[in-house]
Formats: C-alpha cells, sequence, structure tokens
C-alpha cells in the first residue's frame, strides 16, 4: 500500500525529520490561502501515485499569488499519467545547495534490510543506480539488531555527504531506518533530502509504502488508504478481491494461481494473441467467485474472446464448472466465446458437469489457449 | 532415492486444528506420509487426523520423534511458528501459509542462517517424493515415481510442468515448490545442490518467474558447478513493469532488472534450454533422458 507524499510527511515529522511547512489543498482558493500562509516562493504539488510527476507537469513553483492561482488552475483536476489530480499539497519552497537520496528497502537476494544514501539525490535515483551505481553507499543491516548509528554514519560518509551535514544526515536515516521497521514499510525514501544554504538538511518529498501482507497490525496506515484506480475495472477487481492487471489486448484470461496465469499470458502470446488481462481466482474457490471472474472479463470491451484455465491443486474443477455454468446460464446470448480447461482435483466431475452448450472445451493448456486465440481473430475479422 | 523427504519423514504439522490444517494433514495421511503429530498451542491432548495434538513443536517431536514439520499456520502467527519449529532443529520445514509479512521473514531468514533445518517456502505448495510422502498441499495423483527432479516458485504452474511429463511417463524423484514470496528459505541454488547430489536424479525442470534475481543466480550455479542437465520454464514474459502480478515477488521493477528476458538470457548462457511452453520443457526434458 502506498502513502500519498502529504501522509508519509506527516508521518516523518511527527518523527522528528525536518520538512516543509506545507498545507493540504482541494480547490485553487484554498491553494492561494496556504500560499499567502506560509509565504513565497511555494511549491504545489499533485497529490497522485504517480512517478516523476515534475517531468509530467505535476509540480510548478509559484512566486505571487497570479503564478500560484495559475499552477493550481493547471494541477488540480488535471489527469497525471492517467491518474485524475483531486488534492495538491502546497509547500514553502527550499533554497538549497546540495540535493541527496536516502531510502531504506528489503534486499531480496540477501533477505535483510539496506539502506541507501547517495549524494546525487533530486534526479531519477534509478538512472543513477544503473548508470553509476557507486554513486550509492548500500548498508546491508541485519533484522535482528536493526541498524546500528555507525552504520548510517558510514553509509553517510561512504556516499560523499557534505562533511558539514554528515551528522544531520545520518541522524535522519536512522530515523528513516526505524520507520521502515516499525510501518513495516516496503519501501521508505526521501529524495531529495535538501541541504540549505545553512547546512540544515530538509525532506523536500516524502516515499511510506507499507507491505499489504502486515496491515493487519497497522490499523491506523490502513485506514490511511487513497488508492486512485486508474481503471474502472482495476477498482471493480479490488472490490470482488482478484489479482487483476488490466492489458491492452482482446484475450480475456482467467486462471488459478499467479504462475500458471503468467504463464498462460504468455502463451496467448506466443501463439499470435494479445492478453486482455492478468486475473487469479486464487486457491480454492468456490463458485461465485468463478462467476465473479467472468462477470470482470465480460466487462472489458476489450476482450473479443475468453480462456479459462483452471489447474486444480486446493481449487475443484466441479465447483469451477458450476461456477461457469452459474455465470454463462443467465445470458440469452453468451456475450464472447469462452474455452475452458480443466485439469487437477476433480477435473472429471467438472468436464461432465460443464454445459458444452455454453462454453469450448479443451484438454490441454496449449490447445485451450491456440483456440482462445482463434477465437478472437475470428470476432476481429 | 530421493531428496528432502522420503517415506522414513516422521511429520508434525503445525495448525492441524485449523479448517486447512486438518483438510491437508488427512490427505498427507491418505497419500502415505509419515504424518506422526500435530501441535498447535492449547490443544494438546487432543486428536486430529488420527494423530495426537501437543501443545508445542518441542514436546511433538520429544514424543514421537518427528523430523520434519508443515506450517499451516495463519500469516499473523507464522513468524512465531516458524521460530518455534527452528529452534527444536529438525531437518526440514515446509511453509505453506501465504500472506507472511515480509520483514517477519526477515528475521526468520536470519535465524535460519544459524541452523541446520531446510526451511521450504512460505507461500509454497509443499514437497513431495512420488509414492512415498508428500508435505504440503500438492495433488498427489498427478505425480508419479521416477528420474526427474522439479523445482518452482508457482504451485500451479508445477502442477502442469509435472502433468506434460507424467502424461508421457516420465517420473519424478521429488517435487520442491520454493514459493512465490520475497523472501524464501529455500533458492533456486539450494534446490538444485540437491538434486545435483542426488544420484537417482537424471535431469531438472525449473519453473521460474519474474521479479528478482534468483533464476540468475542459479544459471551461473547450473554453468559453473552443475552436471545434471536443467530445462526451464520462465513465467511472465508479457508482465509490465510496475505490476504485480499476483505473487508478492512477482514483479518487474522499474529500472528493468527481473524481467523475463534478463532471466532467459541467463539461463541460455548457462546452457539451459527455456522452453516457450510447458510442453517444450517436457520436450528438453524427455531428450535429456
Amino acid at each position: 500500500m502506498r502513502l500519498h507524499e502529504y501522509q508519509a510527511k506527516g508521518i516523518f515529522a511527527d518523527a522528528g525529520i525536518p520538512t516543509p511547512d506545507s498545507r493540504l489543498a482541494t480547490s485553487v482558493d484554498e491553494v492561494v490561502d496556504a500560499g499567502a500562509a506560509l509565504g513565497y516562493p511555494v511549491a504545489v504539488k499533485a497529490q497522485v501515485h504517480v512517478g516523476g510527476r515534475g517531468k509530467a507537469g505535476g509540480i510548478e513553483i509559484a512566486t505571487d499569488d497570479d503564478e500560484l492561482r495559475e499552477a493550481a488552475d493547471a494541477i488540480l483536476g488535471m489527469d497525471l499519467k492517467g491518474y485524475h489530480v483531486d488534492r495538491v499539497l502546497v509547500e514553502s519552497a527550499v533554497d538549497f545547495v546540495n540535493e541527496l537520496y536516502l531510502g531504506v528497502t528489503m534486499d531480496r537476494g540477501e533477505g535483510e534490510p539496506v539502506a541507501m544514501v547517495s549524494s546525487e539525490g533530486g534526479v531519477d535515483i534509478e538512472s543513477v543506480a544503473e548508470e553509476t551505481p557507486e554513486a550509492i553507499a548500500r548498508e546491508g543491516v541485519d533484522p535482528a539488531f536493526g541498524m546500528h548509528p555507525y552504520q548510517a554514519r558510514k553509509a553517510v560518509y561512504e556516499a560523499g555527504v557534505p562533511r558539514d551535514v554528515s551528522r544531520a544526515v545520518a541522524s535522519v536515516l536512522e530515523t528513516l531506518y526505524d520507520l521502515w521497521e516499525s510501518k513495516d514499510a516496503s519501501e521508505a525514501e526521501i529524495n531529495p533530502l535538501m541541504v540549505t544554504d545553512g547546512g540544515d538538511v530538509v525532506a523536500a518529498d516524502a516515499v511510506l509504502n507499507v507491505d499489504d501482507d502486515a496491515l493487519f497490525r497497522h490499523p491506523d496506515l490502513a485506514d490511511m488508504e487513497e488508492e486512485s484506480y486508474t481503471d474502472d475495472l482495476e477498482r471493480k477487481a479490488g472490490e470482488y478481491g482478484f489479482d487483476y492487471v488490466r492489458l491492452s489486448g482482446n484475450v480475456g484470461i482467467i486462471g488459478n494461481g499467479a504462475g500458471l496465469v503468467m504463464a498462460t499470458l504468455d502463451l496467448v502470446d506466443h501463439y499470435g494473441g494479445d492478453p486482455a488481462n492478468f486475473l487469479d481466482i486464487g486457491g480454492g474457490a468456490k463458485a461465485e467467485r468463478v462467476t465473479n471472474a467472468l462477470d470482470m472479463v465480460f466487462s472489458d470491451p476489450n476482450v473479443d474472446s475468453v480462456v479459462f484455465n483452471i489447474f486444480g491443486g486446493i481449487t475443484r474443477g466441479d465447483e469451477v464448472a458450476r461456477g461457469i455454468n452459474d455465470a454463462l446460464s443467465q445470458f440469452d446470448e453468451i456475450p464472447k466465446p469462452v474455452v475452458v480447461r480443466l485439469a487437477g482435483t476433480n477435473a472429471s466431475e467438472g468436464m461432465e458437469i460443464l454445459d458444452t452448450s455454453l462454453v469450448q472445451v479443451e484438454e490441454t493448456l496449449e490447445d485451450a489457449v491456440q483456440r482462445a486465440v482463434a477465437n478472437a481473430e475470428e470476432v476481429q475479422s | 532415492m530421493s531428496v528432502l523427504v522420503d517415506a522414513d519423514t516422521r511429520v508434525v504439522v503445525q495448525g492441524i486444528t485449523g479448517g486447512e490444517g486438518k483438510f491437508h494433514a488427512e490427505q498427507m495421511i491418505e497419500y502415505g506420509t509419515n504424518v506422526v503429530a500435530g501441535a498447535v498451542p492449547g490443544k494438546g491432548g487432543q486428536e486430529v487426523a488420527g494423530v495426537p495434538v501437543y501443545d508445542t513443536v518441542h514436546e511433538a517431536v520429544r514424543q514421537e520423534d518427528a523430523d520434519a514439520s508443515v506450517v499451516f499456520v495463519p500469516p499473523a502467527f507464522a513468524a512465531d511458528a516458524l521460530f518455534e519449529a527452528l529452534d527444536t532443529s529438525l531437518d526440514l520445514v515446509v511453509a505453506i501459509t501465504e500472506g507472511i509479512p515480509t520483514q517477519d521473514m526477515a528475521t526468520v531468514n536470519r535465524r535460519l542462517s544459524e541452523t541446520d533445518t531446510h526451511l521450504v517456502g512460505p507461500n509454497c505448495p509443499g514437497v513431495i517424493t512420488p509414492g512415498e510422502a508428500k508435505l504440503g498441499i500438492l495433488p498427489g495423483n498427478i505425480f508419479a515415481s521416477g528420474n526427474v527432479g522439479l523445482v518452482s516458485r508457482s504451485g500451479t504452474l508445477t502442477y502442469q510442468v509435472v502433468d506434460n511429463l507424467t502424461n508421457r511417463g516420465i517420473g519424478q524423484t521429488t517435487a520442491i515448490g520454493i514459493g512465490g514470496d520475497p523472501i524464501i528459505g529455500t533458492s533456486f541454488i539450494d534446490a538444485l545442490e540437491l538434486f545435483e547430489a542426488d544420484p537417482e536424479t537424471e535431469a531438472v525442470a525449473m519453473c521460474g518467474e519474474i521479479g528478482g534475481e534468483d533464476e540468475e543466480e542459479a544459471a551461473e550455479y547450473i554453468a559453473t558447478q552443475m552436471d545434471t542437465p536443467v530445462a526451464a520454464f520462465i513465467a511472465g514474459r508479457t508482465a509490465p513493469p510496475g505490476k504485480r502480478m499476483g505473487h508478492a515477488g512477482a514483479i518487474v521493477s522499474g529500472s528493468g532488472t527481473g524481467t523475463a528476458e534478463s532471466k532467459i538470457n541467463a539461463l541460455n548462457d548457462a546452457g539451459v534450454p527455456v522452453g516457450d511452453t510447458p510442453e517444450e520443457v517436457a520436450d528438453h526434458i524427455e531428450g535429456y533422458l
């Protein structure tokens, strides 16, 4: 789960990390009021879950009321990489001499947390990581002990942070690690951490992404969720509780288990089709869930044909077959051709239950995918 | 021969009184697995699926000589259950539980590094040695005893590939589902090492997916230290960057790491053919035998 910048900054500030004075605003008038209260110059920043907001026009600096009104007009209500902007953060612009990067995340390869510092913050840190990885100091942390103060200092010195602020930066990094750990974050990031002429440090941006699997022990963070979906179908999938990703093709795909569904997408592509979505109904799905899955895929206007691929382990073929029959019997005419392939637990029972006047049945994954691709081509031609 | 589990493995089921734990304990027993006990705090003295339940894993080990555990404990309590299992010096712990917080697994992983125990999972279908024992939720009927080792990050994709093998008469020594989480106990390399050391395993099928760099590291191991031939499948060629494809671990990051292309290239460079379909993987495996 991703927090908005203003939410993350609130948490960082409460923990003692310096942040600029700021106000959240949802209308042009509120933005202008905020500017007057904060004093110019101010930055107006779209609060959406999009990387590279600045480049996309989601961040503007204003030096007076007129500029601020213009910036607020432009950003509020804009469509930023598919996300609707309905609120902005107005904050005092920081006059800086240096921009640093601080981050804490999980190092999958090592299976332990890693703290990172770079003196080349403020730009796309991922391109720094790719082109000059030596510009990012990395310090692995033993999760049993947490980060020792010396580790924060070591990372800061190795990153070549200006000496006059090294203590202040190390202190921010320690706090950032503690937040990462205590909030069950997957990522905690400050980019940039601005260094001012006077030798102060200020977190000009803030990222705090929380591990979805740990939200059960952070009800306060779960309440802060303001996920803005780009897509009505992804919203619907959220309501149904499906793992769903919408893609651009016309072959709808439903299956059980992330790996098998991914493999089914790949096979559609391999046989010359174009996958419309990833939809995993999960393990042990009952008939109703199957019905909901078909509703999802039928609701996508891009879908011309559907392949339903189930390999039952804890999922039972007879339950799936019942769900498919229920879903399809509601229609006078099946909206889109459906190819079904059932294997594994209770597959033969499922095959007997399936109403073959409503669906096409194939025995192997390869045959099912090829038939669904052919169906899609037929609709297109 | 086999790896990790066989007919003599003595299994304790952690969480045996829960719905899933009970159901799969029964399924494991029906398959022939030597399930000797259950362990659930506060439920000691009961009998479930025909085996005695103890309050602690320690007691199950003391009373019934268990040497492996299967964990069906819910995510909020799973890390504690894993610490408990690791503290009893079992040979093998198989964690089926899905949705364990990643930071919990980092501390479990840290503890694991100090023990000689093999941890498989979490968020995995388990381990099966066909005809002998299964520890987990894999459907036993699709497997057959034979000479191919199988290691996979995904449950149902494992079943698919096994089905392709079994249907043409190719059986398996052992199949290991290592799980789809970002932090797991047994990695591809760990599993490949076990198969390499097993004289009965003549070939290995490996099913990877997008995310992380475990497959790339496995490719390096195969190229430099493995004689047993390997064929692979990599799921997620069509996955867009930045979108989590179901598994917490299956995500291509913005900086281009963890892509299917990088994994396929690394495996091909290591001399490992990567099938475009599960059927092609079976073709390659058949060619090795």
